[in-house]
């Protein structure tokens, strides 16, 4: 397989959340990165955090209808985490040493502001699932994230039967709802 | 609990469960009832947003062992920096440790100073009023050295005196104020000066030194509201080369200043500021920078002094984070952004008459 195909088929797995691409995508990159933080200023707790951002970012492209990368994943990656740890740079102290830069990088400034916007979106939603509490948090995830049904969540949270169940998902449902778009509609 | 099979039936048939006849009877209900097809399309905006949360945490758990899976495998090098690179590495990492143990040792030597003047026989008065005089000489000096390093930190403040001042301007009629976080460092308390000279306490409420951004609050009684203000916080993205224009108190009356977007992002590529092309001097930061519609666009915050007329404003959109942000942190100040502007098609002088007195000057008391 060329590396182009290779590059794809990593791409195609990334957008399904595939264990072995992330792994690969990993093992390919992370050292370069906490290598290029390190040397500038940063810890390794930085570079695990600015590499997942930038996974991030990828992931969210990478789904996208209108997907296309016009560059190695490893030189994308590379770019993004260089912008995101001089934004970080800039703020904590703003007169710092040139920032060392060995390799090539393309332009990512659009990118990050969708996924800014995105982060904020998320923000939200996971605020208000901060906010409604417990059984409700974790009964809305079961369902909406992990996906399971109705009967295994009732015998998970030990309800008689899946009625009851789906009756108390309802009510943190309209609390959620109530709080996300409280939320939504004073931030836009 | 028919709301609840109505929802129940609104998520099967977005989540396309229902079986063709099922499909069609719901379908005709919801041309024939406008309440039900909002809350289709309002609940299906939700389930996507749901799917995106959980799609994002379900990606943050993978990437979170793959990082513990590497890691076991010695897939992830270990950190090895060398020279400097090392010591700045150490220092990072270790900052917090280095911090506590010099606090400590600090504590201890102000112990046994203290135990050692309890002790030791009190010496006449006049010679210890010296001395305290010495010691407020002293606390001055750091005080303005201090604040120069401020200075060359921010640019826009070369050499103010102590009283550090700035700009500030309404974004809630009812006395909150927006102003750049590096003026108020170190405040203890802050007066704000309207256009006609009158002063009022105010309070801060929230700062952001990362966006450089703080809200402050009057709290004074003789602040009366200015009615609704007449320009808006902006949200959307400015375009290269607009007209622009500010106020601010460089000096001790409100000056005028206009410009041009130069480019639209800031000091090395920040993306969360504008480089604008104005004339602003030390007491500008935190000034409003509007469009030729009255809308706020960014917030002046420092300027290079390494080029003639570079300045850097933050994005007026971080104006509206940072008040989500302080939302989320403190549930109890409500603030309500302006919205629209009522400055459009008006000339500059009209504009400025009706913004001039919703901007104000900052003064600090230091500490």
């Amino acid at each position: 397989m060329s590396t182009l195909e290779k590059e794809k088929e990593l791409l195609k797995g990334l957008a399904n959340n595939d264990k072995e691409a992330i792994e690969a995508i990993y093992r390919d990159n992370y050292n370069l990165i906490q290598n290029l933080i390190i040397n500038n200023n940063g810890t390794e707790d930085d570079a695990r955090d600015v590499f997942q951002e930038a996974l991030i970012v990828l992931y969210e492209k990478s789904k996208t209808d209108s997907f296309e990368l016009n560059c190695q994943i490893r030189t994308y990656v590379y770019s993004v985490c260089r912008r995101i740890w001089l934004k970080k740079l800039q703020y904590a102290k703003r007169f710092e040493s040139q920032v060392e830069f060995l390799e090539d990088t393309v332009p990512v400034e659009e990118d990050l502001e969708v996924h800014d916007k995105l982060n904020h979106q998320y923000g939200i939603m996971r605020s208000a699932m901060g906010k409604i509490g417990e059984p409700c948090k974790s009964l809305l995830e079961a369902f909406y994230v992990h996906h399971k049904n109705m009967i295994e969540i009732a015998s998970f949270f030990g309800y008689t039967n899946a009625d009851n169940a789906k009756n108390q998902k309802y009510k943190c449902l309209m609390r959620l709802k109530k709080l996300f778009f409280a939320q939504y509609k004073n931030g836009n | 609990m028919d709301q609840l099979l109505l929802l129940e039936a609104v998520e099967r048939y977005l989540r396309g469960e229902m079986n063709d006849e099922e499909k069609r009877v719901f379908e005709d209900m919801r041309k024939n009832n406008p309440e039900l097809d909002q809350m289709v399309v309002e609940h299906n905006f939700f389930l996507e947003e749901m799917d995106r949360y959980g799609e994002i945490k379900r990606f943050k758990a993978n990437l979170y062992d793959t990082h513990h899976t590497l890691q076991e495998n010695g897939d992830i090098k270990e950190v090895n920096a060398k020279g400097s690179g090392k010591i700045a590495y150490l220092w990072n990492r270790y900052r917090k440790v280095v911090a506590v143990a010099a606090s400590i040792a600090g504590i201890t030597a102000l112990l046994i100073s203290g135990i050692t003047v309890a002790f030791s026989p009190k010496a006449p008065i006049r010679d210890i009023e010296e001395l305290r005089r010495k010691v407020t000489s002293l606390e001055k000096k750091t005080n303005t050295q201090s604040l120069q390093i401020n200075d060359v930190r921010k640019k826009i403040e070369p050499g103010t005196p102590i009283k550090f001042g700035g700009t500030s301007f309404l974004v809630d009629n009812r006395g909150y104020l927006v102003t750049s976080a590096h003026v108020i460092l170190d405040a203890t308390r802050i007066f704000v000066q309207n256009n006609n000279g009158q002063d009022f306490k105010a309070d801060i409420i929230y700062t952001d030194l990362e966006k450089d951004l703080a809200i402050l609050r009057i709290v004074d009684e003789d602040f009366k509201s200015p009615g609704s203000l007449p320009y808006s916080i902006g949200r959307s993205s400015t375009e290269l080369a607009e007209p622009v224009f500010t106020l601010g108190y460089p000096k001790d009356e409100i000056v005028y200043g206009e410009g041009y977007l130069s480019a639209k992002t800031g000091m090395k590529g920040d993306t969360m500021a504008y480089q604008i092309s104005i004339s602003a001097n030390p007491g500008n930061s935190g000034g409003p920078v509007l469009n030729k519609n009255g809308e706020v666009i960014g917030i002046l915050n420092a300027r290079q002094t390494t080029a003639e007329g570079v300045v850097f404003a933050v994005k007026s959109k971080n104006i509206h984070r940072v008040v989500d942000e302080m939302k989320k942190k403190d549930s109890s100040q409500h603030i309500k952004l302006s919205s629209s502007s009522n400055l459009k098609g008006m000339d500059r002088v009209q504009q400025v008459k009706k913004i001039e007195d919703c901007v104000y000057m900052v003064k600090v008391v230091l500490k």
